[in-house]
């Protein structure tokens, strides 16, 4: 069949034709390259008139292919492939040219860049007339979804997902769910209650129908791929049966062995070797921490066993391997905090008195360790001065280059409970004031009335070297005042650092299980940042919270909300459309030699024993083509990416490469030189 | 082997940059040489038998029904008769490695025709004893009853499919005498694939070979002389580099039935475009390391030649067929 | 013997996650860098197949760039270490066939390395700059000689008896 192509030259404004001479490049295409129908340059070629000059010219050319030469197919590749669709071309006919972000964007000089343009514009034609029809594949979604980290993020999505109708199984490495919200006292700009406004979310997700809650349990295994994920969930021992505990607390009350609380109380409080992490817990089922406990240490003891009224302890519990089929996969896994260890000059660890954030906010709440008081170390003296020093570990090349986003307004939050609880003067030491959201600016504003002292300066140190006799006994910040541009030494009781937040330690271990990469940093990569932050480059693995970067609660209840709307949506619709870049084997051609069924980190390759071939499995085939080029006898072809598609972009690629004259490129046949 | 032929056909055999090898596997179709005789007349053989170039030269054009073309074209004379035969034929069969993907002589395109005559003809090497005044081939040399003429030799090796239009190929090193019958027969019997195909398989040897296989890391390849395989096993799979991956069947996997790694003589396999490619990145997929200077050293150690294991058979065929002539003696190229 | 006018004309290979969404990111950032990469999109740098780095040299590349994910962060998991070996092999070949080294890189190129990418290839270009063009296709041209002495055999023919033209 005769190739008819069509090319279509952007201008983009001028965002192309400004270092691109887009006319020249059009009538050079449709005058040099053989088999293009016709060649044609228009200012916005994404706008619906600029798809229905292709559509048009389809209908009445009978166009066979098409090359846009525009912006990054990140872009625009469904737009000008529903375009051909409508004029009924298959849209694997369509091929994109990055003339914007590859081209015109980064090149100063116009001749260059037109030269460079007219070598990938050649590249595309020549590598559409390739190009063969292809049809996306239909995969069932499987209804239920897998949701990873009961944090509030993560809670948002399971209840909006459970409350659509569709079954949720809610994993959660601590005994509880609940996440750092937990801990907090209040939350800006409101000051509710934290637990108040999440513990009604905890007690829903524990009882609602559609939800399974696999507490104490991490994901260990996930595979297949959207619509279809076969996933193994170790559920860790708690030594408790919680299927005939009642969470009634008597071995809780009972145990003899106290230890410090590292994990809720942040090394504040104590709890005990069996214990529930906060009262309000969901599940209220107890946990053995085997490595506090007297029986897993000296053989002895077993108290709670011997207390409980219906012997629900079980000591010989051993971990479980759950397997579970989902749908879909949110990774709601939150953030861990800085250790404030690192930044010695605080003297954090080492002065009793400086406090991290997530210690501050225990010391604040009504239920921890002080019930509420705002005291120093020693249990009973009230501090008559608080320094909060913001961005510490945040913004910083050495630790976290990124900003925690929160800690501003949580500074301000600390600064209106100690005014609120206590007589003492409040120092906020800030690089900049970030109240960016909603009645943020008007909290801070709030604070400068209720009397919060702010000084904007990098604090140097924190330290217990009195210089003068008023210092005596205080921790002093010495820090430069730069709205002032005077060095200050501020002596305060009680220090509190803004750490943090930082990415789970194992967040990109998690992260390449189920198939998705994080960033330099260490956060969730997103599909997109600006118009698609839920999503990642792995269909039907989403990200939700913290995770995917700092941010405040509103944030994560939103992308907690997000990610549910986008699989209820595929749930409801039932089926997802894959693109059909797959591999396949040509069975003839397969020696058996069992090269590819290795190369494939997604096992969609195996060996039929009995016929001697390999077979790919299209739909666990994600389509990365490392098979098809290992391939040593040429047996496997990849859709939409073969060999002799890619061949013909590198020959039109290097179109003004090859020296005229005798000198034939490989490939040319043997007919054509002269016999 | 229709017999109703009443009129014989014409066949013509030539070799061109080659051994001999294809020869003698052609006189390996044993008795069929009387079928083969039945059906045609041998207008030219320079190996077995008499047959002048002027003769060929005053045919009609497509007189010869079928030329089998072995050998490399390396010199002026190969060009020419390549062009010669065909024109002069109907059928023009790339018979052999070294028509089709250039053999081992192509391995001489790592040199050229200077580093070539000075291995030969100077000082130092085999001949030069007997040549103290470094004489060199010359094209034209007068002497009394008039000139003498020695073909140019030329710098890059070309196979036939480079030269002229090839019909078909036929592959191997040399090809095995019943698929050389097969070929024949094939061409009497008119039952051949469209021109330009390869009369062969469309697998490569692991079909034909009976050994076990299961997963493939290599973190040592051996040399033939280091180890001694079991003889069960895939020979790649125990770190030998064994070709049979890449190669097409048709020989049944005669080498690594007695215990050797194929070399690859039966050239790539359907629709590959360079052999080497295919073999490096299979070779390459399987080695056991993501550390970077360990995959080196891996290499470095177990593959000194890259060139010969990769592109023993193949290299005038292959996409670069040859080495950068602008490449000095010690292998780097020189803009 | 460099030729200050010489434009390397280099092929690239980008991965479609990483490395390409790199060359996107440099673009959005207005990054301006050296012309002269033309880049191919694949899916994975574990697609590119030897045969791509060989036939762009033997169409007229003067250099071919490969870049992908880095080790670890493949968005297929560990495909780029395919690519990884398949390079280290191909250097080794090409070495022996007289390709300078530096005319054949490997980068690693996250989607957030947008700069880092623009200076790698500034850095490739620079250096085959100084290499001077590579004009593989040349190798294989026939020398003038040849034609003239296929011709001359047609001619002794001639010259001896029996012979019609």
């Amino acid at each position: 069949m005769a190739r008819k192509i069509g090319i279509y030259v952007c201008h983009c404004g001028s965002n192309i034709a400004g270092t691109i001479d887009v006319e020249e490049v059009a009538r050079w295409a449709g005058a040099t390259i053989d088999g293009v129908a016709v060649a044609r340059d228009y200012k916005f070629m994404c706008s619906s008139l600029g798809q229905q000059m292709i559509e048009e010219d389809i209908r009445k050319k009978g166009l066979t292919g098409v090359v846009v030469a525009a912006c990054s197919p990140h872009l625009h590749e469904k737009t000008f492939r529903r375009a051909c669709e409508h004029a009924e071309l298959n849209p694997y006919l369509c091929q994109m040219v990055n003339l914007r972000e590859h081209c015109s964007w980064v090149c100063a000089d116009k001749a260059a860049g037109t030269a460079k343009a007219k070598a990938l514009v050649y590249a595309a034609a020549e590598r559409v007339k390739q190009q063969v029809p292809l049809e996306p594949m239909e995969v069932q979604v499987n209804p239920a979804t897998l949701v990873v980290g009961g944090g509030i993020a993560g809670l948002q999505a399971t209840l909006e997902l459970a409350d659509a109708g569709y079954h949720v199984y809610l994993v959660e490495r601590e005994p509880s769910i609940g996440g750092h919200m937990a801990q907090f006292d209040k939350t800006f700009p409101t000051l509710d209650c934290s637990a108040c406004i999440l513990t009604p979310k905890m007690s829903e997700a524990g009882q609602h129908a559609n939800v399974t809650l696999l507490t104490y349990s991490e994901l260990e295994e996930v595979s297949g791929s959207v619509g279809n994920f076969k996933v193994k969930v170790r559920k860790k021992a708690r030594y408790v049966d919680e299927t005939i505990c009642t969470g009634c607390g008597i071995c809780i009350e009972k145990c003899p062995r106290r230890v410090v609380d590292n994990g809720f109380e942040a090394g504040l409080g104590q709890r005990k070797a069996i214990y529930t992490p906060f009262p309000q817990a969901v599940p209220r089922i107890p946990v053995i921490d085997t490595a506090a406990c007297i029986w897993f240490d000296r053989g002895k003891c077993r108290a709670c066993e011997k207390l409980c009224p219906t012997n629900a302890i079980a000591f010989d519990q051993e971990d479980e391997i759950v397997e579970l089929q989902v749908g879909n996969i949110v990774l709601a896994t939150g953030w861990k905090l800085f250790d404030c260890h690192k930044l010695p000059q605080y003297g954090y660890g080492r002065l009793p008195n400086v406090y991290t954030n997530m210690e501050f906010e225990r010391l604040c709440n009504a239920a921890g360790p002080t019930n509420g008081k705002i005291v120093l170390r020693d249990g009973k003296t009230e501090p008559k001065s608080v320094a909060v020093i913001h961005c510490v570990g945040s913004r910083d090349v050495r630790h976290n280059e990124s900003c925690s986003a929160v800690c501003c307004m949580a500074a301000l939050k600390f600064g209106h409970l100690v005014l609120e609880k206590t007589k003492a003067e409040v120092y906020s030491f800030y690089i900049d004031m970030r109240t960016y959201h909603k009645g943020y600016e008007e909290f801070f504003q709030r604070l400068l009335k209720e009397g919060m002292h702010f000084v904007r300066g990098k604090v140097a140190e924190v330290t217990d070297a009195a210089r003068t006799p008023g210092e005596e006994g205080k921790l002093i910040v010495q820090v430069e005042d730069t709205l002032v541009g005077q060095q200050q030494r501020i002596a305060v009781d009680m220090v509190v650092l803004m750490g943090a937040l930082e990415p789970q330690a194992d967040a990109k271990e998690l992260g390449l299980k189920c198939g998705i990469s994080c960033s330099m940093q260490g956060w969730y990569t997103e599909r997109h940042p600006k118009l698609d932050p839920v999503a990642t480059m792995t269909d039907g693995v989403f990200v939700a919270g913290a995770c995917q970067g700092p941010k405040d609660i509103p944030a994560s209840v939103v992308q907690g909300a997000a990610a549910a709307a986008r699989i209820s949506g595929m749930i409801a619709k039932g089926h997802v459309m894959i693109e059909p870049i797959v591999a396949s084997i040509q069975e003839d051609k397969c020696s058996g030699c069992k090269i590819c069924n290795t190369m494939c980190p997604y096992n969609a390759i195996e060996f039929d024993e009995p016929a001697g071939v390999s077979r790919v499995i299209s739909s666990m085939c994600k389509g990365c083509g490392t098979c098809v080029a290992a391939c040593p006898a040429g047996a496997i072809s990849g859709a939409h990416f073969n060999n002799a598609q890619i061949m013909a972009e590198i020959r039109g690629i290097l179109w003004d490469a090859v020296p005229s004259g005798n000198g034939q490129a490989p490939g040319v046949p043997a007919a054509a030189l002269n016999p | 082997m229709s017999h109703a032929a009443k009129t014989k056909g014409k066949l013509a055999i030539y070799w061109a940059a080659s051994c001999g090898g294809c020869e003698i596997s052609l006189l390996q179709i044993d008795a069929k040489i009387l079928d083969l005789a039945a059906a045609f007349d041998l207008v030219m053989c320079p190996c077995i038998a008499d047959g002048k170039v002027r003769d060929i030269e005053k045919m009609p054009d497509g007189a010869i029904d079928v030329c089998l073309f072995n050998g490399g074209v390396r010199t002026s004379e190969q060009e020419y008769m390549a062009k010669l035969l065909r024109r002069k034929s109907k059928v023009l069969v790339a018979f052999g490695s070294c028509a089709s993907e250039g053999c081992i002589p192509g391995l001489a395109n790592l040199n050229d025709r200077q580093s070539i005559f000075d291995t030969v003809y100077k000082e130092g090497s085999a001949t030069a004893p007997e040549n103290p005044a470094d004489c060199r081939p010359q094209q034209a040399t007068p002497v009394p009853e008039g000139t003498l003429h020695l073909p140019l030799f030329y710098d890059t090796l070309k196979t036939l499919g480079q030269t002229v239009a090839v019909d078909y190929y036929l592959p191997g090193c040399p090809p095995e005498a019943g698929n050389i019958w097969a070929a024949i027969a094939a061409i009497v019997e008119g039952k051949l694939p469209p021109r330009g195909a390869v009369l062969g398989l469309n697998t490569t040897v692991c079909d034909e070979c009976k050994r076990k296989r299961s997963e493939k890391k290599i973190r040592k390849f051996h040399r033939t002389w280091q180890v001694i395989p079991d003889e069960e096993t895939c020979l790649l799979e125990q770190g030998l580099l064994c070709c049979g991956i890449a190669t097409r069947a048709g020989c049944g996997a005669l080498c690594p039935q007695v215990n050797s790694p194929c070399i690859g003589c039966h050239g790539a396999n359907e629709g590959v475009e360079d052999y080497g490619a295919r073999l490096q990145s299979a070779v390459a997929s399987v080695i056991d390391s993501s550390d970077p200077a360990e995959i080196e050293q891996i290499i470095a150690d177990g593959i000194p030649d890259p060139v010969g294991t990769f592109y023993r058979f193949s290299l005038a065929g292959s996409l670069l067929r040859r080495k950068n002539k602008r490449a000095s003696a010690d292998g780097v190229g020189r803009g | 013997m460099s030729d200050p006018t010489f434009e390397p004309k280099i092929v690239g290979f980008c991965c479609n996650w990483c490395s390409y969404r790199a060359a996107d990111l440099a673009g959005t950032a207005r990054i301006k860098y050296a012309p002269n990469v033309r880049i191919i999109r694949l899916m994975c740098s574990g697609r590119v197949d030897p045969g791509f780095v060989l036939s762009a040299l033997a169409n007229g590349a003067d250099g071919v760039l490969i870049a992908g994910c880095h080790p670890g962060e493949c968005h297929y998991l560990s495909q780029n270490y395919k690519a990884m070996r398949r390079y280290h092999v191909l250097k080794h070949t090409l070495a022996a066939l007289g390709l300078e080294p530096d005319r054949l890189r490997l980068v690693w190129a996250s989607a957030a390395e947008g700069q880092q990418l623009a200076e790698a290839i500034d850095r490739l270009v620079e250096d085959i700059r100084k290499l001077g063009p590579l004009r593989w296709p040349a190798n294989w041209e026939a020398e003038p000689c040849c034609q003239e002495a296929v011709e001359s055999i047609a001619r002794e023919h001639q010259e001896a008896m029996e012979v019609l033209p």
